[in-house]
């Protein structure tokens, strides 16, 4: 582990943040062309994760221990979130027979 | 051996990612989204940040992912009837997340850092030196995040309860 660790001080911040800017991406972009529900939020924790790793790299970066505490309280409210989201999908398609977004257009203008 | 760790592992994350969104069958994308966040189970290893790997892999691998998978089964989809956007949608999308990579990248370049991770203290991310930090300045947002849990746990319930016919 202490190997393997010294070898890491090598790779630049900036690819971390690369990285972390094209998973946030991949996280958006499915949002935008997925229409099952679930898929929509498996893009979400995707999202939730890129910023995840971008927050313990600079805490690292900064020797800071405060970020990767807060990283934990990100994954308290993702688990909040995901319960929550769940039932309401769950509670759609009981409603719905589907969890095709475009059913739920009521508020679309 | 070196840096390529990270590069193999980044590799590896950004492929599972796509193949979470462009995959057909969404148990498929389900399967991985585990993968995906296996590979940042390892990152948070390389970083030496072992107690957010741990719980990384307990709090989504195990918990979040068994979540997600009950209610694909229990909502019972297949391929069938899974909804799609019309072609023009999707192209549209990917353009759209082509422009924000491109802001971001610019935005990086206009800061450039080139710093490399230095890892000044070992025991940064261990278990010891995390707990002092939240039983200590974070001991209000710890005690709070429960009562989150719980009005979470409290209106999933509800959610999904089935509902009576009222009778007055």
């Amino acid at each position: 582990m202490d190997n393997l660790t010294q070898t890491m001080q090598a790779v630049p911040l900036e690819h971390y943040i690369w990285l972390c800017a094209i998973i946030f991406t991949i996280g958006v972009v499915g949002v935008l062309t997925r229409r099952n529900a679930i898929v929509i939020f498996m893009s979400v924790e995707l999202m939730l994760n890129a910023v995840n790793l971008l927050l313990t790299a600079f805490s690292v970066h900064h020797n800071d221990p405060s970020g990767q505490v807060f990283v934990f309280f990100i994954m308290a409210l993702a688990a909040a979130e995901v319960a929550i989201g769940l039932s309401i999908i769950v509670m759609v398609y009981r409603n719905t027979q589907s969890i095709d977004i475009n059913v739920l257009n009521r508020l679309k203008w | 051996m070196g840096t390529s760790v990270f590069y193999f592992v980044a590799t590896l994350s950004i492929i599972f990612s796509l193949m979470v969104i462009f995959s057909k069958n969404p148990i498929h994308s389900v399967l991985y989204l585990i993968l995906t966040f296996f590979t940042f189970t390892v990152h948070y290893v390389l970083l030496n940040a072992q107690f957010l790997a741990v719980v990384n892999f307990i709090v989504y691998m195990g918990a979040i992912m068994v979540l997600f998978l009950f209610v694909l089964m229990l909502l019972n989809l297949n391929k069938e009837n899974e909804p799609n956007k019309s072609n023009l949608l999707k192209i549209v999308g990917v353009i759209a997340g082509g422009c924000l990579v491109v802001t971001l990248m610019g935005a990086l370049k206009a800061v450039n850092i080139d710093s490399p991770l230095v890892l000044v203290d070992k025991d940064l991310g261990l278990v010891e030196r995390l707990g002092k930090e939240l039983f200590g300045k974070f001991m209000l947002p710890f005690e709070l995040s429960s009562i989150l849990l719980l009005s979470a746990m409290v209106g999933a319930v509800l959610l999904t309860k089935k509902e009576e016919k009222t009778n007055g």
